[in-house]
């Protein structure tokens, strides 16, 4: 599913921020990346949702080599990919209907199947009732699952989420990795970023753990990710 | 389907309420109102070309000096001349220009009920050509020279020269202010487009992110584009018209000699009407081209 071999990357002529990153994630595994604030976990997953090109390494998505990919095939590549960012990035001027319907318009979906589809997925996130509503008068929690929801929407093989539980409280966030699991179990490969070990120890996943832009990898017992 | 998402704004980017493109449609509604004037200066002034050469150059002019009073001799040779005229060879007709002819003719210059029987005017022979004619004027100036050595053959050709070279300097400038109102309107589309990538830019990251085509994201953009450039196109074409019909029927009624009238021919009027259109779609591919060279920046 993701193959990272000796990956390094840097912002335009600075230094390099990831260094000789190597691991993979296979198909249908839940994993977690984690590591101080500032460690290049961010950086990583823009690498992994195809905002980025590495300046070196090689790295393999859904089979693909992303250095040498065409750049008018990356497109159908990242909606193979859903992204929960960290700052949600909801379009303030779209309902949360619009804001989640969004992929499968990029998709070509007919008018007619995208809001039955986009009503069920808010009524499954609890936010039947918000389906009208603008991200500014959606609370933090709404707004992040309104983020999941439209990162899930086009049922996407790979879903990434950067410190999706970082606005949220205790309670929320198990709520969040609850239904991170559940997508797991329907067949989605999980990455998610995040510095809180808490909820590394307590959900037992595999882990990439990246410091000062290089990576260790913790099977943790598992055998999906593997360095 | 697309487009009434983009209506809607659903489609991703707000370009229907930001203020980067407020002023576009006035801007090219102005720039479409001066194109229209000045094609239409153009059409009038090659029309008025076509018109000068088809009546000169279908027509020559025989002037002989004013006849001596009583000079019976002067007449024979005018009855000898036209005879001679007649019988060259594409000439369809030949006729002395008589005192009411040439008092129509000096009219403008000294009013309609001048003496010109008492003026000493030279004497005028309109000839008239076969049509598609083109007679042997060295010939013809030799067979009026046996005649009448005097007499001097006008083939109009310096004059409709000047005059067509005035017609077509007419022409080219109002087709270089043609090229320049649309290197404007262009200029200000790419200028506007600019502005409205670097308002969207969040959001152009977003759909680029999850998966939308670039075409996708620039066909909001020319879609936009296309609606302002028809606004102003007919904002500006309109009121280019009402002038054009305005002028024609304040200077129809006046007779200003070699003027031409101001007033297009229906295919004038169907060039003026597609620059509508022709605007609109400028608009829309100089917005296209914009948007796809910048998003071809992004990974």
């Amino acid at each position: 599913m993701v193959r990272f071999e000796n990956v390094g990357m840097r912002y335009g002529t600075g230094p390099e921020v990831l260094r000789d990153v190597s691991f993979t994630v296979a198909p249908g595994a839940f994993a977690f990346l984690t590591g101080p604030s500032g460690a290049g976990k961010s950086s990583l997953l823009r690498l992994m949702y195809l905002a980025q090109r590495p300046s070196r390494g090689l790295i393999s998505l859904f089979g693909t080599d992303i250095a040498t990919a065409p750049r008018h095939s990356l497109p159908a590549l990242r909606r193979r990919i859903g992204v929960v960012f960290q700052d949600f990035r909801l379009l303030d001027h779209l309902s949360a209907l619009d804001n989640v319907a969004l992929p499968l318009r990029i998709a070509g979906a007919r008018e007619s199947e995208v809001r039955s589809h986009v009503v069920d997925l808010l009524r499954w996130v609890g936010l039947g009732d918000q389906i009208d509503a603008r991200p500014a008068t959606l609370s933090g929690g709404q707004k992040q699952r309104v983020a999941i929801a439209r990162a899930v929407i086009a049922k996407p093989a790979l879903l990434l989420a950067d410190e999706p539980t970082g606005n949220v409280d205790d309670a929320i966030a198990l709520r969040l990795l609850y239904l991170f699991e559940t997508l797991n179990k329907m067949g989605t490969t999980v990455v998610i970023a995040t510095h809180s070990d808490g909820l590394v120890r307590r959900f037992r996943h595999s882990v990439i753990r990246i410091r000062d832009g290089e990576t260790v990898f913790e099977p943790a017992g598992h055998a999906d990710v593997a360095g | 389907m697309f487009g009434r998402e983009i209506l809607g704004n659903k489609a991703g980017l707000p370009l229907r309420d930001d203020s980067a493109g407020r002023f576009l449609p006035w801007f090219v509604a102005l720039m479409v109102y001066l194109a229209a004037l000045a094609l239409a200066g153009a059409l009038i002034a090659a029309e008025a070309g076509r018109d000068w050469r088809q009546a000169l150059t279908g027509a020559l002019t025989v002037e002989l000096p004013p006849a001596p009073a009583g000079a019976p001799k002067a007449a024979a040779e005018v009855e000898r001349l036209l005879e001679s005229l007649r019988a060259a060879p594409g000439v369809a007709a030949a006729e002395l220009v008589g005192p009411d002819r040439m008092r129509a003719l000096l009219a403008p210059w000294l009013g309609a009920d001048a003496a010109v029987e008492d003026l000493p005017l030279p004497r005028l022979i309109e000839v008239a050509l076969a049509a598609g004619a083109a007679p042997d004027l060295d010939l013809l100036r030799r067979q009026i020279a046996d005649i009448a050595p005097e007499a001097r053959l006008d083939d109009h050709g310096a004059w409709l020269g000047a005059l067509l070279r005035t017609a077509r300097g007419i022409e080219i400038l109002a087709l270089i202010l043609v090229a320049v109102a649309g290197a404007a309107a262009i200029w200000t589309v790419v200028f506007t487009t600019r502005t409205r990538l670097e308002t969207h830019r969040a959001s152009i990251e977003l759909l680029h992110l999850i998966g939308a085509q670039d075409s996708y994201i620039a066909r909001q953009f020319q879609f936009q584009a296309l609606l302002v450039g028809l606004a102003g196109g007919i904002g500006g074409l309109l009121p280019a018209a009402l002038t054009v019909l305005l002028l024609g029927a304040v200077t129809g009624g006046a007779d200003f000699g070699l003027l031409p009238e101001v007033a297009l021919t229906w295919q004038g009027w169907a060039a003026l009407a597609c620059l509508a259109p022709a605007a609109a779609l400028v608009a829309m591919a100089t917005a296209r081209l914009v948007v796809l060279r910048t998003l071809g920046k992004l990974p």
